[in-house]
């Protein structure tokens, strides 16, 4: 657009260089020519008047349907985030790998472990080097991705898990630092930005190539397949059943056999919305009114949790996952998820959750309860402690 | 049955039934030997009254198909919000995936993004950035195409040896649907792409803001911005209200809650098209950009999770068969693990890059199979076997794995995953 506008700035040559560079586009419209009016009002003004009614030609012209609008710079910025392998859309700023350590240990270790090298079945960010040819890889960021880019990209506009975009530019880079000194690639004292960003050269970024099946497997695998006396004989090598990994399945029979009077009411509640709602807050009111829960509170806690939630679920139906569920925790005995494998530690630790108790593990986990599984850092701010623990206290048993 | 999977058992009636009809050598010179009380006596539905017809203003299936469902492998993943389930494709026919049973595949939990909220952003190397409503895309003129959706991780836990003992766990995240869309084209005509633009990248709105890189002569060709799949709106987890479809391309890239298009010189090389959906071969060198989904087919019953219940005698075979480029032009069907193979019949002409529902009707002699299928396309290109795959790429490429597979019929209708010689 812009540059249009300077095209056709200072006189009515414009629309002679317009229309040569309409036709330029060979599938759209050609621009109308200036009507009378048009011609009346350049005498008046000519340069805004022209200018004007090129910009508006021009838009009828290139934009077949003419729908939605123009998106306003603001909101390109907002949205525009990728960050490309030479470093096109890398925003200014810095951060130094002991920043990073501390920053990842808040947001990130919880998942990705203190040293970035992984808790349960999520990912490992650092090891691997030079287990890519092995039976059973290692790929981190230092192993296997090829472009730094990609990990500044992905922490800044996809982690953490369950609270994206929450970091600042300087904690992106913080963290991409931390990374790097995690897979030994840079020393202690590293300080990333976006002026040295570029200067960083991955160990695996020679190690793709652009997809080649057309010529090394297409061509060995067309033409008419054998019909008849393809294989002398045919033994079976390997069965699924040997491992026993495939998930339980009930079938209809089974299931509708276990929980057959479950299945009518259901139905019933599903087809009469309308019957019963008016009972509905009295009991909610009611269950909530004895605990006294500062529901505000609670609100912020809804907003602390975000930290916990991608291993700790909480509400009706709520498993176990990387962390036990938290259902009447406030209350509840330590260690008591059914069918959650707890630390030692924590067994040992006993008693039930006060929200004393809860308070001093959630402000130090580590110092709290030594060798508990848990490898979040813990909250900083009192008041955001006090409430996720009034924001739990909601979930009942 | 297997020690893993409760699978359906042949009662003793139906296994009765079936040496009947052994003996007799055929179904039709079958006499009961007593009559059939579900047909002598008055059954309650013959005689009551059923349901009235808002029962069920939105209708789900009837109770006694509750088993048919998406199902999950917990072991795969760290978390259910960032994972994949898989379609019951051995439980349905034909060729048209139900939404509700359509595989999942989320990156940050599937979200509920209303139409009055949704925004469309083309940005990038255009002549206008743009920014459309839901109801602004409505006014573009439509298209309707029935495409499949494949992860391209589909099969990927078989790379190594026979590891998931069902079609669903094995083929399961494929749907196929008929989508009503604008082309991409016609977006990007709207917003004018200027000539130093060789690739658009596209974007979901959810948090793991999922983003891929697509050649502008693909995102030209056939890719659509779809918002209706079999009629209705999209669900939820499939990327209501707009999804990306990708014709024949890998689903990752098939982008769900479709928030931007940015027109670029070069391959953003974002997460999802390094670290991951790539292909690692033997030496440790990995292909990037595979994004196509090569000829592919499998038999979906009969199959560890639909055995064979009757006994010999007349079996039908079944199965999907799929190309990521274009049609399907035969698919043949092996019993004796690969020596000898048949043509099966194609339901219907198959579509340009969607699934073909296969059949081979055989008479059973009761005695164990190795069941095999074997996809032809257009192309020539014939299904490899898992051999041949690995020859070329070794055990570690997780992804694109489309080798034919090989369930072990026995003589009782039980089947099982396995990998042959």
């Amino acid at each position: 657009m812009s540059k249009s506008l300077n095209l056709f700035s200072g006189s009515a040559i414009g629309t002679v260089l317009m229309l040569t560079l309409s036709v330029n586009f060979a599938d759209r419209l050609t621009p109308e020519m200036p009507t009378e009016f048009d011609r009346v009002a350049i005498e008046n003004d000519p340069d805004f008047h022209l200018i004007a009614r090129a910009y508006a030609d021009e838009a009828k012209a290139d934009a077949p349907f003419g729908l939605g609008r123009e998106a306003l710079p603001e909101e390109i910025a907002a949205w525009n985030l990728d960050v490309s392998p030479d470093g096109t859309g890398l925003p200014v700023g810095s951060g130094d790998v002991m920043t990073g350590e501390e920053v990842f240990a808040d947001n990130c270790a919880v998942c990705h472990g203190d040293f970035a090298e992984g808790r349960d079945n999520w990912p490992k960010l650092a090891g691997g080097d030079g287990t890519l040819a092995d039976e059973d890889p290692l790929k981190t960021v230092g192993s296997y991705w090829p472009h730094l880019s990609t990990t500044w990209d992905y922490v800044n506009r996809s982690m953490p898990f369950g609270n994206a975009q929450s970091l600042t530019a300087d904690e992106v880079y913080a963290i991409v630092a931390y990374i790097l000194y995690s897979n030994y690639l840079v020393e202690d004292d590293f300080v990333l930005s976006n002026e040295n960003f570029t200067e960083i050269v991955l160990p695996n970024a020679e190690g793709f190539i652009i997809d080649d099946r057309a010529e090394t497997e297409y061509p060995i695998w067309s033409g008419e397949p054998c019909m008849e006396n393809c294989k002398e004989s045919v033994e079976i090598t390997r069965r699924a059943t040997n491992l026993d990994v495939t998930p339980g399945v009930d079938t209809a029979e089974e299931q509708a056999a276990a929980a057959p009077a479950a299945e009518a009411p259901a139905v019933e509640e599903a087809a009469a919305p309308a019957a019963e709602p008016a009972a509905e807050p009295e009991a909610v009111v009611e269950a909530a009114a004895p605990a006294a829960i500062d529901m505000d509170l609670a609100g912020k806690g809804e907003k602390v949790f975000k930290k916990c939630k991608a291993c700790h679920k909480v509400g009706d139906g709520a498993k176990n996952g990387s962390g036990p569920q938290l259902n009447g925790i406030v209350g509840r005995a330590v260690a008591s998820a059914d069918g959650f494998k707890y630390s030692g530690p924590m067994v040992d630790h006993g008693g039930e959750w006060t929200p004393e108790r809860l308070a001093a593990f959630l402000a130090n986990p580590k110092s709290e309860v030594k060798g508990t599984k848990m490898s979040f850092a813990g909250l900083k701010k009192e008041e955001d402690v006090a409430a996720v623990i009034e924001y739990l206290k909601t979930f009942g048993q | 049955m297997t020690s893993s999977f409760k699978g359906p058992k042949a009662s003793r009636r139906q296994f009765l039934a079936g040496a009947a009809v052994i003996g007799a050598g055929a179904a039709t010179g079958v006499r009961a030997a007593t009559p059939d009380p579900l047909i002598t006596e008055i059954q309650p539905w013959a005689q009551g009254l059923g349901d009235g017809v808002d029962a069920t203003p939105y209708g789900m299936p009837i109770r006694f198909e509750q088993d048919v469902v998406r199902r999950n492998v917990p072991w795969l993943t760290a978390d259910p919000i960032s994972s994949i389930n898989f379609t019951p494709i051995h439980a349905l026919d034909g060729t048209i995936t139900p939404q509700g049973c359509a595989f999942e595949r989320h990156h940050s939990g599937a979200i509920e993004l209303a139409k009055e909220d949704y925004r469309l952003m083309i940005n990038g190397l255009v002549d206008r950035p743009l920014v459309f409503t839901y109801e602004d895309l409505e006014r573009f003129p439509r298209e309707q195409h029935v495409y499949f959706c494949e992860c391209a991780a589909n099969t990927g836990m078989e790379w190594a040896g026979a590891q998931l003992n069902g079609a669903q766990f094995t083929h399961g995240m494929i749907h196929n649907m008929e989508y009503t869309g604008v082309p991409l084209r016609t977006l990007l005509n709207e917003a004018g792409i200027q000539t130093e633009g060789k690739w658009v990248y596209v974007e979901g709105a959810d948090a793991s803001s999922n983003g891929r890189s697509i050649p502008l002569e693909k995102a030209l060709e056939d890719v659509l911005v779809a918002f209706k799949a079999n009629g209705e709106a999209l669900r939820k987890e499939h990327g209501y209200p707009v999804r990306l479809v990708v014709p024949g391309w890998e689903g990752n890239m098939w982008v769900k809650w479709l928030r931007r298009i940015e027109v670029t010189t070069q391959a953003v090389e974002s997460r999802e098209e390094t670290s991951k959906y790539t292909d690692t071969l033997a030496d440790g060198i990995s292909r990037k950009w595979t994004w196509v989904m090569d000829a592919k087919s499998v038999v979906t019953s009969p199959s560890p999770q639909s055995p064979i219940k009757h006994g010999p005698g007349p079996l039908v075979i079944t199965g999907l068969a799929w190309t990521g480029h274009g049609k399907i032009k035969r698919v043949d069907v092996s019993i004796d693990g690969g020596k000898t193979w048949q043509q099966a019949r194609l339901a219907s002409e198959p579509g340009d890059k969607a699934l073909a529902r296969f059949y081979l009707d055989i008479n059973w002699d009761g005695s164990e199979m190795l069941l095999q299928s074997r996809a032809m396309d257009e192309t020539g290109y014939v299904q490899p076997t898992k051999k041949q795959l690995r020859e070329v790429r070794g055990l570690n490429s997780v992804y694109h794995n489309n080798c034919i597979q090989t369930w072990h019929v026995k003589t009782n209708g039980e089947a099982e995953n396995v990998e042959v010689s």
